[in-house]
């Protein structure tokens, strides 16, 4: 028995890495580091059976096993392909690993709409991420992008479905993280959408998870709908004692000032959410939709954000706002202000509370 | 002290001569020159009743573009604000109703759009970083004002007109840029 317990040894990129048996290629590259990863729009280590649909994970197997050093003849989706010892791995060194990841970009691209400026998750969306690292400036298709009615699926959750890459990860989550799954994919071929089966709502505790999940803007957060732009929110990691069971109580709260304009899960380098004790840190609904002020939540500190990622446009690097001492200095005079731009300012009113709003706002919110 | 340029000249401190000090000689020749600008071309234009023409690349006061519906073009995506070096643009999005079409192009739209003129230094990033059409720096100066509060530019002073209902006023305030740009892309 001692033998099965072995580590298995494998080069991924010319970097030996040693691994337990049964693990896919793509966890034992995230276990080199981000750069080393291949991307995964379908794969969620959190999710059970998930993987092997959107194949943005192929890697060349230069050598099967130590036994059998012969190359794989194809491409392998690295998510769904277990370690072998003495396997040989190629990832980015492999130009036909790149040149397939452009193929498979192209292809997702060809029914999405690619409406970013209108898009809740552009900024932190994966597939934006994916095109911009390994896609082509044009397309070739020549046929129209498919379209679908829209469905509403309830107050919380707004689907998209021309957004939606078919990567079946909130179909997962409502399998497995709550007890009665009312939507899925149905139809087939160019016509498969998400859709509840027929005309329900998905109403239940942690429902909002498939936000989470969901790699494009294809599920997007209802009472963050068009509220503002991902890179011009504050994330901050809090935490709330939540009673739900299986809620873990860690969020990250997107901040605009004060006001407490989205809350999601914590996120992992790979875009999952974070595990807590061994635990994937799903979080229920109300702690997402409900908790909508700062005095809800103890407020850990800032989200830390890749360099790269846009959502560090904002350049923000303390927490608090530094003490004005302008009035201290001055022996207790208040400058005088050429002009206070909150009184002139139309953007940004206090007496209009985005954040207590549960729907997007409309025209008739902006006329108090 | 060794000069750093091959064009210093020393300052000439000798005594001045007789001729020098009856100053008359001088006077004349400067006269002469005064004289002379009479009869060469002037420079200067009767502005604002006569103009000069821009130079293609210049960048004027900020426009909010409609389709030629006279629908908004703007969806509030934010890259203009995301852009913007000066951090002068800011803006608040909200969703289509059913029923306004007419208004807004798409599902989304800026429900609050505002430029700060006295921080926006017309570096055109705005007009570059626009996916929609929908800001464009025109051919036309900013006015100026007494008071700072006027600098805040909202939604309505930076709309152009509709082109349904006022076509002249429309190509007017689009002029040239919006041609190019597309001529250029």
């Amino acid at each position: 028995m001692a033998e099965e317990n072995k580590k298995i040894k494998i080069t991924i990129d010319n970097i030996t890495v040693e691994v337990e048996p049964g693990t896919t290629i793509v966890e034992a590259a995230r276990l080199l580091g981000s750069e080393f990863a291949p991307p995964t729009m379908c794969f969620y280590s959190k999710l059970e059976g998930s993987g092997g649909k959107c194949r943005t994970c192929l890697v060349e197997v230069a050598a099967g096993s130590a036994a059998d050093p012969r190359p794989m003849p194809k491409l392998v989706a690295s998510c769904r392909t277990q370690v072998m010892e003495g396997m040989v791995v190629k990832n980015i060194t492999s130009e036909r690993v790149l040149d397939a990841r452009n193929g498979v970009v192209e292809f997702l691209l060809i029914n999405h709409p690619l409406d970013c400026p209108i898009c809740d998750q552009a900024g932190e969306c994966y597939l934006q991420d994916l095109s911009y690292d390994h896609g082509k400036v044009g397309t070739r298709t020549e046929f129209v992008r498919r379209t679908f009615k829209r469905e509403d699926i309830g107050p919380l959750i707004q689907l998209h479905m021309t957004r939606c890459i078919l990567c079946y990860r909130c179909v997962m989550v409502a399998d497995q993280l709550t007890n009665k799954r009312v939507h899925g994919i149905v139809d087939r071929g160019d016509k498969a959408a998400i859709s509840t089966y027929i005309s329900k709502a998905i109403d239940n505790d942690f429902s909002g998870n498939m936000i989470d999940v969901c790699p494009v803007g294809a599920l997007t957060d209802k009472t963050f709908r068009f509220k503002n732009r991902v890179w011009f929110t504050k994330p901050v990691d809090a935490h709330r004692d939540c009673e739900t069971p299986g809620c873990c109580g860690k969020a990250t709260l997107w901040l605009r000032g004060e006001e407490v304009f989205r809350v999601t899960s914590r996120k992992d380098p790979w875009g999952e959410v974070q595990s807590f004790d061994g635990k994937p840190g799903w979080i229920c609904n109300a702690c997402r939709f409900d908790k909508k002020k700062t005095s809800d939540w103890v407020v850990e500190g800032l989200t830390q954000i890749s360099r790269h990622s846009v959502i560090g446009a904002n350049k923000y690097k303390v927490l608090d706002v530094p003490k004005e001492t302008i009035t201290e200095v001055m022996d207790g005079r208040d400058p005088k202000l050429l002009m206070n731009i909150h009184s002139v300012s139309g953007v940004n009113r206090p007496e209009i509370d985005l954040s207590k709003l549960n729907r997007p706002a409309h025209s008739d919110d902006f006329e108090k | 002290m060794q000069s750093l340029t091959n064009r210093v000249q020393p300052v000439d401190r000798s005594p001045m001569t007789i001729w020098e000090k009856m100053y008359l000689p001088a006077i004349v020749k400067g006269m002469g020159i005064t004289f002379s600008h009479i009869f060469k071309k002037n420079p200067t234009i009767n502005f604002p009743e006569k103009t000069r023409p821009f130079s293609p690349v210049f960048r004027g006061l900020q426009i909010l573009n409609r389709d030629e519906e006279g629908r908004e073009n703007c969806t509030a995506c934010g890259l203009c604000a995301v852009a913007c070096p000066a951090e002068a643009i800011t803006m608040e999005a909200a969703e289509r109703l059913p029923g306004e079409e007419h208004l807004y192009r798409e599902e989304k739209y800026a429900a609050k759009y505002e430029i700060n003129m006295l921080r926006c230094i017309f570096c055109g990033f705005c007009e570059e970083a626009c996916p929609k059409d929908a800001i464009y720096l025109s051919e036309s100066f900013m006015p100026s004002d007494y008071l700072r509060s006027q600098f805040i530019y909202k939604k309505e002073d930076l709309l152009i007109p509709n082109p349904k209902e006022d076509p002249e006023g429309y190509k007017k305030a689009l002029g040239n840029r919006a041609a190019q740009k597309k001529q250029k892309d």
